[in-house]
């Protein structure tokens, strides 16, 4: 397999193409509402009406309008359906020659829920079928692993992602580019490519989506990664509540495989690179780091103080590069399309685009991908539409268990990692909970807080013990038996939990107390006694 | 725990005709047992024998040339495996941001309360257990539970109620409160 062959490849696949194609969501958002019965519905539906010539039908990854599922999009008429069951298939079908569907629920493509995307990630989701690597190539996929390995140097690559301006897509935020120098510099004979796919904050399923729609590009920017920094072997670390993904990821490997695309002697040149898939088991810390190598490793999940940093010292001791999922797929857009490409795209500090997971208490639920630098006003009212039923938004929660709540009155920061850490919060890996006039602020905190004394590793103690008692405080306080003093005290103990906990999970674990603390204390006051 | 004073031996539970066995001897013996892929097999040893009995671990602590404490320590550790065999049906109610503004906390005291047990606990009668998840991913559809391995999305209180009924094959009306 060389270049030209994966373009003959492509240009067979188009060649094949039918007149129209039936996309149909196959993930596990809409295969939970049937959308496999609904595909079998189609596809006979498309042979009794004699059209099995000119209609394709696909199932396809994500469209991202994941609130309104099952859909199914019509290519090229732009016709998309919404709320689909399988009872509705002839009614569509019957609608391709000219016509209404009666009775099914009729989407807007032009609606600014889609019409504000940007799709760099996002770029095959809802579009290809995932499990067909022929379609990925026919969309352009694994000619920028071919021209890096053909025409660019692994320091060409790393200069590319430099001048990119990517920074990682796990929340944290740091350059992209400068973690992998620091990896290709670092010697050592044996490197290692990880992939976090561990994506456990509530609330938030980018990753996913984008494991679940599109693996294969996951596949190619672990590919080039390990090719700029000089590594042969990948893990690919991905949930344990992720079935669909693993499955997919499993076979997309096996097809990559057989193309020669990973493996040995990868597009008919020198350079070697095996994935393997780790499969977590449930705990969240394993998305830091150094737990996420000690759960490879086949070990308790439990952090170690940095530095060392993986890239100097991570698996069995070999510089490691780890990135999260959303920033491995950004890596075959800026090959091919060039560093100032991307460049352009968002703020002076964060460039490109960020997929976020929009649900809670609004009206378009689902993901989407907008440029860095959107303001959440802007998301949640234009592409969201507000909270439903008439209620009011009163604020916005990103990050996760590692975030803040941002109220509506600041609705007009722009997403960048800067403003979203000034006010309190963080960018997180994209999670973005809507929460209404009726959610109450400390029963949130709390929430979260028992959601972090449960998956606290116990290895030290001001996480294990902090967090156990400021969600005996939030409880004390919810249940109105709280004085000031009390108050005092847990302020006291986010502080301390914050600046002595060993990995980020306690670090970060008082924001969502804090935040509330700072934007919402009437809810707190109002609810203590006198002293 | 407790563990058996004299642990099964690799031989004679190969070769006690189990063919699962067979399966968890294969899946090791392709990770030439390595140490370090402990919960790769304790993965697939969970999805042939629905749990980790004291049993299992001991063997494969053995296989893997482990210490038992730390193939339990990582047993222990991830909330996916289980060492005590589950109901004959699961409800696993999700408890993500976003289910959890959606009400279902609500929809999990219902199931807790028709079963007669907490989450994370099995009915007497080895019929269901309920469970939580900490985030399915299937926040667009939320509040989501599964019900033995099928997620099923915007769920009302109704519905819940229904379904662990059906499962529990009892009659809505019959309550038990819990501490």
């Amino acid at each position: 397999m060389d270049a030209t062959e994966l373009q003959a490849i492509a240009e067979r696949n188009r060649a094949a193409r039918k007149r129209i194609r039936l996309h149909c969501c196959t993930s596990s958002g809409c295969q939970a509402s049937h959308s496999l019965l609904l595909k079998q519905g189609l596809e006979a539906a498309v042979q009794a009406a004699g059209l099995q010539d000119e209609v394709d039908v696909a199932g396809v990854g994500c469209m991202g309008f994941c609130g309104q599922g099952p859909l199914v999009e019509v290519d090229p008429d732009g016709l998309l359906f919404e709320y689909v069951t399988p009872d509705d298939a002839p009614a569509i079908v019957a609608a391709l020659s000219g016509g209404d569907a009666p009775g099914v629920a009729r989407g807007n493509l032009r609606h600014p829920f889609f019409a504000r995307q940007q799709l760099v990630v996002r770029r095959n989701g809802g579009k290809i079928d995932p499990e067909r690597i022929d379609e990925y190539i026919t969309a352009g996929g694994y000619q920028a692993l071919a021209r890096a390995l053909h025409d660019m140097t692994p320091a060409d690559v790393v200069d590319t992602i430099t001048r990119s301006g990517l920074r990682g897509r796990g929340g944290a935020g740091y350059p992209t580019g400068l973690k992998w120098a620091t990896v290709a510099k670092a010697a050592g004979e044996r490197k290692f490519v990880v992939c976090n796919g561990d994506e456990g904050d509530p609330g938030a399923f980018m990753d996913r989506s984008i494991l679940e729609s599109d693996p294969h590009s996951v596949l190619e920017g672990m590919a080039i990664a390990a090719y700029a920094v000089g590594a042969s072997q990948g893990f690919l670390y991905v949930r344990g509540e992720y079935p669909l993904a693993i499955q997919r990821l499993q076979k997309a490997i096996q097809h990559a495989k057989k193309y020669d695309l990973l493996g040995t002697q990868i597009l008919d040149t020198a350079f070697n690179f095996r994935v393997d898939i780790r499969i977590g088991a449930g705990a969240f810390v394993c998305g830091e780091e150094t737990a996420l190598m000690a759960s490879i490793e086949g070990r308790r999940g439990q952090p170690r103080p940095r530095p060392p940093y993986p890239a100097e010292h991570g698996l069995w001791g070999c510089p490691t590069l780890i990135n999260n999922v959303e920033t491995f797929a950004n890596i075959a857009p800026i090959i091919s399309n060039g560093a100032d490409w991307y460049a352009s795209i968002g703020t002076a500090k964060s460039k490109g685009t960020k997929v976020f997971a929009l649900t809670g208490n609004i009206r378009n639920n689902g993901l989407i991908e907008v440029p860095m630098g959107t303001t959440l006003r802007e998301i949640v009212e234009e592409l969201g539409g507000g909270a439903p039923d008439g209620a009011t938004v009163k604020a916005v929660q990103t990050g996760g268990p590692s975030g803040g709540c941002i109220p509506a009155h600041l609705f007009d920061t722009p997403v960048d990692y800067e403003s979203l850490a000034a006010v309190g919060s963080i960018m997180g890996s994209g999670g973005m909970v809507v929460m209404d006039d009726q959610t109450d602020m400390v029963d949130v905190a709390a929430f979260y807080m028992a959601f972090c004394m449960d998956e606290s590793c116990g290895k030290c103690i001001p996480c294990r013990v902090g967090t156990v008692q400021m969600h005996r405080l939030l409880k004390k306080i919810a249940a109105g038996n709280a004085t000031s003093a009390d108050v005092a005290l847990l302020k006291e103990l986010c502080a301390m939990v914050k600046t002595t906990s060993l990995c980020g999970l306690g670090q970060s674990a008082p924001n969502p107390v804090l935040s509330t603390l700072t934007y919402f204390p009437e809810e707190y006051e109002s609810r203590l006694r006198p002293r | 725990m407790t563990v058996t004073t004299h642990p099964p031996k690799r031989a004679t539970t190969a070769a006690s005709g189990d063919n699962r066995y067979k399966i968890l001897e294969a899946t090791m013996r392709r990770q030439q047992h390595q140490p370090d892929a402990l919960i790769e097999v304790l993965h697939k040893t969970q999805e042939l024998f629905g749990f980790l009995s004291p049993d299992l671990l001991t063997y494969i602590a053995r296989s893997l040339h482990l210490p038992l404490s730390r193939v339990y320590g990582v047993a222990t550790f991830y909330h996916f495996f289980s060492l005590a065999p589950p109901g004959e049906h699961t409800c696993t109610v999700c408890l993500g941001t976003a289910c959890y503004v959606k009400g279902a906390a609500a929809l999990l005291a219902e199931a807790e309360q028709i079963a007669g047990v907490k989450a994370g606990n099995t009915t007497p009668d080895h019929q269901l257990t309920i469970a939580t998840a900490r985030c399915l991913g299937a926040c667009g559809i939320a509040p989501a539970v599964v019900f033995d391995g099928n997620v099923v999305g915007r769920l009302t209180r109704d519905e819940i109620v229904a379904r662990v009924c059906a499962l529990l094959e009892k009659l809505p009306e019959i309550r038990v409160k819990l501490e």
